[in-house]
């Protein structure tokens, strides 16, 4: 066990928030094809409000604070947030497209000693980043970016979300890494708009790109290992909690809403009105969340991959059961193993049924 | 003999943890947990209290030990602290106002 896992499993016993993730804005200089935000501004925190939230949050012991939006640079005050945070000596990691970072603001984010820095990077080729950015020169621009801060000894972590749009080009992604001296992370994940709105989903790669991605060693390592089906889940497993959303870590909206995850937006209470400590601790959603473990999903304890699944509670939430499956990490189960997962199993035999029920004779009698 | 003062290293993030302090350090994101004792100096390094006071009015009451062997043991945690660049260490106070600010300029 690593030490941070074993100081994650000591806050998950405190039911401390070690790790917080708050958006400064919705607002961005690119209009991503996948993003799942709302881009206008409807009520930010003041900086006033956010350093008051950054206070509340050192007290609630969060050490770390990965600042994200929307774009953050856009906000004028960015640098007065981000020195705040540091002398509250939080451990802060940026998520930017770093289109605004040039030589100077890598200077500072350098001096204010940023863990690190995560730049989304959707393709090697301009034509198919600046595709997705909806931004022409975005490719150049946000590579710019990186050797500036990589001259400064930053740390930076390429993010790469992988689309219909870019499924070929991961490879060339990770080439580029390699050649900035960067790390690369890859995610197949699309998340559906924050309004529920799910069709952004269309822009998923298929499950023969997915199959392509689980079995390419350059990307995973040992394919025999991380394609293997899973043992059955012990008793142990099953009392375990589904992942660190609202035990360990939450999520804070620019509008101060609190989440238990930027990937599960069930409102739990707002900064503006209550402490943040008081929503982390006594939200009747947040305490919801918190109770669920593994044999309480409502499907997936009858999966053949319920030990090993990368389901997201969030996921499940937006397609209408956080106890229930996620689609997208059967999806994935599926591609792995070549087993379909009980939730596919389920949904298959429900669309057979409704077939049958037309041809049942007593029914077409009734009918007619 | 002459007298340590001690400095937070400003480019560190740290928290305490149910009474301990978590440290990860900025040179190379390694984590630091400090026991009882290096928590109690961390927490008054303040680059203006030497570190025999440190010992004497805070480690010698807590966990009552004698005064010479504990500033030893505290000497050679704060210099293994300093080798990981969580510790600053002087001979003289280390001035602390605005110094993560300072560096911005």
């Amino acid at each position: 066990m690593t030490l941070l896992a074993e100081m994650t499993a000591r806050a998950q016993a405190l039911n401390i928030p070690l790790s917080v993730q708050l958006d400064l804005t919705y607002r961005c200089n690119e209009r991503c094809v996948h993003c799942y935000l709302d881009h206008e501004d409807h009520g930010e925190m003041t900086t006033a409000e956010i350093k008051h939230l950054l206070d509340e949050m050192a007290e609630a012991g969060v050490f770390i604070l990965t600042l994200s939006g929307g774009e953050i640079f856009l906000r004028k005050d960015f640098f007065e947030i981000l020195e705040y945070a540091r002398q509250l000596m939080f451990c802060v990691k940026l998520k930017t497209n770093a289109v605004l970072i040039r030589e100077r603001e890598a200077q500072r984010i350098r001096d204010l000693h940023v863990e690190s820095i995560q730049i989304s990077i959707y393709s090697h080729r301009p034509e198919v980043h600046d595709a997705i950015t909806l931004i022409p020169g975005s490719l150049k621009r946000s590579l710019d970016a990186i050797r500036f801060l990589k001259s400064q000894g930053l740390r930076v972590i390429i993010a790469n979300v992988l689309m219909t749009h870019n499924a070929q080009d991961f490879h060339g992604v990770r080439a580029l890494g390699d050649e900035l001296g960067v790390e690369c992370t890859l995610d197949p994940t699309i998340t559906p708009m924050m309004d529920g709105d799910r069709s952004v989903l269309n822009l998923g790669i298929d499950q023969d790109a997915l199959r392509k991605v689980f079995r390419d060693p350059e990307l995973i390592g040992d394919v025999d290992e991380f394609c293997a089906i899973a043992a059955p889940a012990g008793e142990n497993e099953l009392e375990s909690t589904p992942c660190s959303a609202g035990h360990t870590t939450c999520y804070v909206s620019p509008y101060g809403d609190v989440y238990p995850c930027v990937q599960f937006p069930l409102p739990t209470g707002n900064v503006r009105k209550q402490r943040f400590i008081d929503i982390w601790r006594y939200s009747d959603q947040m305490n919801d969340v918190r109770s669920i473990r593994l044999k309480d999903l409502s499907t997936c304890t009858q999966c053949s991959h319920v030990s090993n699944c990368t389901r997201c509670p969030g996921l499940a939430f937006m397609e209408g059961n956080m106890r229930g499956p996620s689609s997208q990490d059967c999806e994935k189960s599926f591609a792995r193993t070549g087993i379909p997962s009980a939730n596919m199993i389920a949904k298959k035999r429900g669309g057979a049924n409704l077939v049958q029920i037309r041809t049942l004779p007593a029914l077409a009698g009734a009918t007619a | 003999m002459s007298r340590l003062y001690l400095a937070r290293n400003p480019r560190v993030a740290a928290r305490s943890l149910d009474g301990e302090m978590m440290i990860m350090s900025g040179r190379d994101s390694t984590l630091f947990t400090l026991n009882k004792t290096a928590t109690i100096i961390w927490q008054a390094a303040d680059g203006a209290t030497p570190l025999d006071q440190i010992v004497e009015q805070q480690i010698c009451k807590e966990f009552e030990v004698e005064a010479t062997a504990a500033l030893e043991d505290a000497e050679s945690l704060a210099r293994e602290l300093a080798s990981h660049e969580i510790l600053q260490i002087s001979e003289d106070p280390i001035p602390q106002r605005n110094r993560l600010a300072g560096d911005t300029r």
